[in-house]
């Protein structure tokens, strides 16, 4: 680089100036670091002698100067790469580098001449002694400039338990700011509370801190303090503990309800286009699950076309393969509807036959054309991840669904109750030759219904391609669950759909803990088919003469 | 009564299935062990097992006939009974194992042995014996099918109602059955036979023994059926089919009925399951897939629905297609498969033979003699006209 070619002559005369001007401010500086290290240099190298109980309190003594720059040599030592050099008794950082180890300064962190193992000792550590240095460099960075930073420390205190970083947390309480912080701070000084000395009192409000945290680790803790001989603390720690059960049950509560809730949306979005055509149209239509996987495959190719042609829009595929499936799966409705169904009104049982010929068929199609395996869907950003509520985790796929299938009952139910093609169904469904009299062209009301139906199972095939595997057998996985909720829900009812769909989901979430995924699945289904015994149309029969028809 | 019986049931289709079996039942298994393998007419074994098989599918759809096309019960599990059955006879032969499993336990199946189990559980007592094992492969399905009957028939479930709980039955019966706990083998279910009855199950005697206990106990059932539906209860059944409420107002207990030919339409899919598991050598909980019963719907639909002799064609004819084109064609198979289930229900609603009936009706200037019973045998399924019309006002 020949600066000098272009710059003026006085430059380097210039530059030299300024560095000139530099120097002793740099040598200023390094005196001061030599000043701070000249202090902690004999704390650090009295790590390599005595006992494992004198290294602990030497440890102690590094954290009580609250100075960071012992944090990379605390480090080390707990991974057991602080070592004692035999020549000069010097404590150093040695990372294994071929035969010898690449030695650094454990203070100023610059690299020394690489050593054969057998000239220096290795400082060993044990259980004991990892704690204290977890809880000594907790405290070093409670007071860390960064909040993670700050919570990291005070959960790393909360773990071990450490009595010795009570007043480090008790200063860094005074000075937090944050408030999840705080408390967390609070919980974690709770937690050493408890395992160190303190008179009794302390140790009640100790427990009273945690109880009202309520996880597992301060359950365990309590229960600790329970079995412990310390007598005065049981009853406490006994009214803790059914405090934290009683917390922890209504947590269990909330997530097998969520579960439930997740699973009932993944039912509902399988059978609400099954509603359509089975409960309002009374076709028995089994290529349903087939129209489902039609949506999934649809959402495959858009998701295809957006790689190879607009890689960066990726997150809005799903945007357009809504739409496409829509369509994809209305349209091979439609043709079913005229080209099959209508030949075979009024024999409902031969319709079955008809449309599970058609699912074959479709299922063979698909098969042929992209092969058997799963195709590999992807999940835009915005469905990844998962936040917190409490104890309770959501992953946003889940989340999205649910509130995806509530939309789309919701829009279903609009359109069947306030749009004229929505009363056209509804006239049909109740009085066909009526209707047929008032000017309602029935043939092209049954085809848009039934394209209606399948569209809506295409739509739901977009959602669960984002949690299920896209394969020829997706649809099958759907079909029996599907008529179950649109039977316990009861026929022609949309309502009874929702709550069907959501009630057999939370009962198999409810049942899952004490009878396994397996058994709870064939308890809901056995539990439908008595069901059906006593409510023979469902738990929102419709009424009067047509229920006979 | 014998008379109207034999007038009645027995036509010239039935008369002549009857026979082609009963020969079937001893010429196969003779042209296939007295005559040497280069004979032209020397039947292989594979064949005979093959056909062994497919005439337990035609006692299946036999037994699905007699509800679907007499009683108007359009069941979809009732590859639940045949799969029962099934696990019956695959118990005993279990059973007969004894030493020669991998394991070598005397009395444990192997993979009970692999599962840590210690003994065998209450419900596996007994299938040492062959007799107790026919029963069990009898009584189960007909037990189930009596409960859920009973329960269904008197709540009035019909129609589309019970087509989708008996699925439902099916499904959960197959969940049941992959589970390990269940001590029914789980995912594996029950294979590795060695013998029956004290012979191999490999041996070409064998082999021919279960073809020609195959036939005879197809031929047997369809006498049965002949019966059932010849007498004055099968009318009434018929009736229920295609009126269900008028029948009731009439003051039969429809429910009674169609609890009766229910339970032996069950029995008899599970002799149909027993008689197949020891030909195919496995029996697991793949046979109670739904996918199956329906499947069984379309061999009947192919037949001629309501005719007992149209779905043992039916289901030779399908069943002896699907080996074919999964040979031969894999690819095509469920194409050929659904077209079939679309075809025959648009074009022919009543069958192979219900076409042959209305070809025959067809050929004018015979003699004008078709009995009151071929009708009967052919075209039982659209109620008469009278009776639709007023059905449709109910």
């Amino acid at each position: 680089m020949n600066v000098n070619a272009y710059a003026p002559r006085s430059l380097p005369a210039l530059l030299l100036a300024m560095l000139l001007a530099l120097l002793p401010l740099a040598l200023l500086s390094s005196a001061a670091g030599a000043q701070d290290n000249a202090a902690l240099r004999p704390l650090i190298d009295a790590l390599g002698q005595g006992s494992f109980g004198d290294t602990e309190k030497q440890v102690s003594a590094l954290a009580a100067t609250g100075d960071a720059a012992v944090v990379p040599a605390l480090e080390a030592l707990t991974n057991g790469d602080l070592y004692v050099r035999k020549a000069d008794k010097a404590v150093v950082i040695g990372k294994r580098a071929g035969g010898s180890l690449a030695l650094t300064d454990p203070l100023t962190g610059e690299a020394l001449e690489s050593t054969a193992t057998s000239a220096l000792d290795k400082i060993r550590v044990n259980n004991r002694l990892r704690r204290t240095i977890r809880a000594a460099l907790g405290g070093l960075t409670l007071r860390a400039a960064d909040a993670t930073t700050r919570r990291q420390a005070a959960e790393a205190i909360f773990k071990a338990q450490d009595a010795e970083g009570i007043e480090a947390l008790d200063a860094a309480i005074e000075a937090e700011t944050n408030p999840g912080v705080a408390k967390l701070m609070r919980e974690a000084r709770a937690a050493a509370v408890l395992a160190s000395d303190r008179p009794t009192e302390d140790k009640i409000a100790a427990i009273g801190t945690l109880a009202e945290r309520g996880d597992r680790d301060a359950l365990s803790m309590i229960t600790a303090v329970q079995n412990s001989e310390a007598s005065d603390l049981h009853e406490a720690a006994g009214a803790a503990l059914a405090r934290i059960e009683k917390l922890q049950a209504a947590w269990d509560t909330a997530r097998n309800v969520w579960f439930g809730l997740s699973l009932g949306s993944v039912l509902l979005l399988a059978a609400i286009g099954l509603a359509i055509t089975f409960g309002v149209m009374g076709v028995i239509n089994m290529a349903h699950g087939e129209m489902v996987m039609l949506g999934a495959y649809t959402t495959f190719m858009v998701q295809n076309l957006f790689r190879t042609h607009a890689p960066d829009l990726f997150d809005y595929s799903l945007l357009v393969a809504l739409p496409a499936a829509f369509l994809v799966a209305g349209l091979v409705g439609v043709g079913i509807e005229r080209g099959i169904i209508r030949f075979l009104h009024n024999r409902p049982l031969e319709t079955l036959l008809a449309t599970w010929g058609v699912s074959l068929i479709l299922q063979q199609a698909v098969r042929s054309i992209f092969g058997p395996t799963n195709q590999e869907v992807g999940n835009p950003a915005f469905m990844s991840g998962a936040f917190e509520i409490g104890q309770l985790t959501i992953t946003y796929n889940r989340l999205w669904i649910l509130v995806f299938a509530l939309t789309v009952f919701a829009a279903l139910l609009i359109a069947m109750k306030f749009t004229r093609f929505g009363l056209n169904v509804r006239a049909v469904t109740q009085n066909r030759r009526m209707a047929a009299s008032m000017g309602i062209r029935t043939p092209l009301v049954d085809a848009l219904t039934f394209g209606l139906g399948s569209g809506i199972a295409g739509i739901a095939g977009v959602a669960l391609s984002q949690i299920d595997n896209v394969s020829p057998n997706l649809g099958q996985s759907y079909i029996i669950d599907s008529f179950m909720v649109v039977v316990f829900g009861g026929v022609g009812n949309l309502w009874g759909t929702l709550v069907a769909a959501m009630s057999l989901g939370v009962a198999n979430k409810f049942l899952e803990p004490f009878a396994g995924a397996v058994l709870a699945k064939i308890l809901v289904l056995v539990f439908i088919i008595l069901f059906i015994q006593k409510r023979p149309r469902g738990l929102f029969a419709l009424k009067g003469r047509a229920v006979e028809a | 009564m014998m008379v109207r019986f034999l007038a009645g049931g027995l036509t010239g289709t039935r008369l002549a299935m009857l026979a082609l079996l009963l020969a079937a039942a001893v010429l196969v298994p003779v042209l296939n062990l007295a005559l040497p393998t280069d004979h032209p007419l020397h039947v292989p074994t594979y064949a005979v097992t093959l056909m062994g098989k497919y005439l337990t599918y035609a006692l299946l759809a036999l037994a699905l006939d007699l509800v679907w096309g007499y009683c108007g019960i359009l069941s979809l599990g009732h590859a639940a009974f045949f799969a029962l059955g099934g696990y019956a006879m695959g118990m005993y032969l279990m059973r007969q194992i004894g030493t020669r499993g991998v394991y070598g336990d005397p009395v444990l199946p192997d993979f009970m042995v692999f599962l840590n189990w210690k003994e065998l559980p209450w419900y596996w007592s007994g299938f040492d014996a062959f007799p107790f094992a026919i029963v069990m492969a009898l009584a189960v399905p007909g037990l189930l099918a009596f409960v859920f009957g009973w329960f269904a028939f008197r709540s009035r479930v019909t129609g589309v109602y019970l087509s989708i709980i008996t699925q439902a039955m099916t499904y959960a019966l197959l969940l049941a059955f992959f589970r390990n706990d269940m001590g029914f083998g789980g995912n594996n279910g029950l294979t590795d036979f060695k013998d029956i009855l004290g012979y191999s199950v490999q041996s070409d005697a064998t082999r021919a023994g279960l073809f020609a206990a195959s036939a005879l106990a197809l031929a047997a059932s369809l006498v049965l059926a002949i019966a059932i539906t010849g007498s004055k209860l099968g009318k009434v059944l018929i009736a229920v089919r295609d009126a269900e409420s008028r029948t009731r107002f009439l003051g039969y207990r429809v429910e009674h009925y169609k609890l009766f030919v229910w339970t032996v339409s069950a029995m008899m899919a599970g002799l149909a399951g027993a008689l197949y598991v020891p030909q195919v050598g496995i029996i697991n909980p793949g046979e109670f897939a739904p996918a199956n019963s329906i499947e069984a719907v379309i061999w009947v639909a192919v037949g001629g629905r309501g005719t007992l002799v149209g779905p043992i064609i039916g289901a030779v004819l399908v069943n002896f297609a699907k080996s074919w084109f999964t040979a031969a064609l894999p690819e095509i198979w469920l194409f050929a498969l659904g077209t079939l289930f679309v075809a025959v229900t648009l074009f022919l609603p009543k069958g192979i033979l219900g076409l042959a009936a209305s070809l025959r009706a067809r050929l004018p200037k015979r003699k004008d003699k078709t009995s009151p019973a071929d009708v009967s045998a052919g075209a039982p399924i659209a109620p008469a006209p009278a009776l639709a019309r007023n059905q449709a006002a109910e």
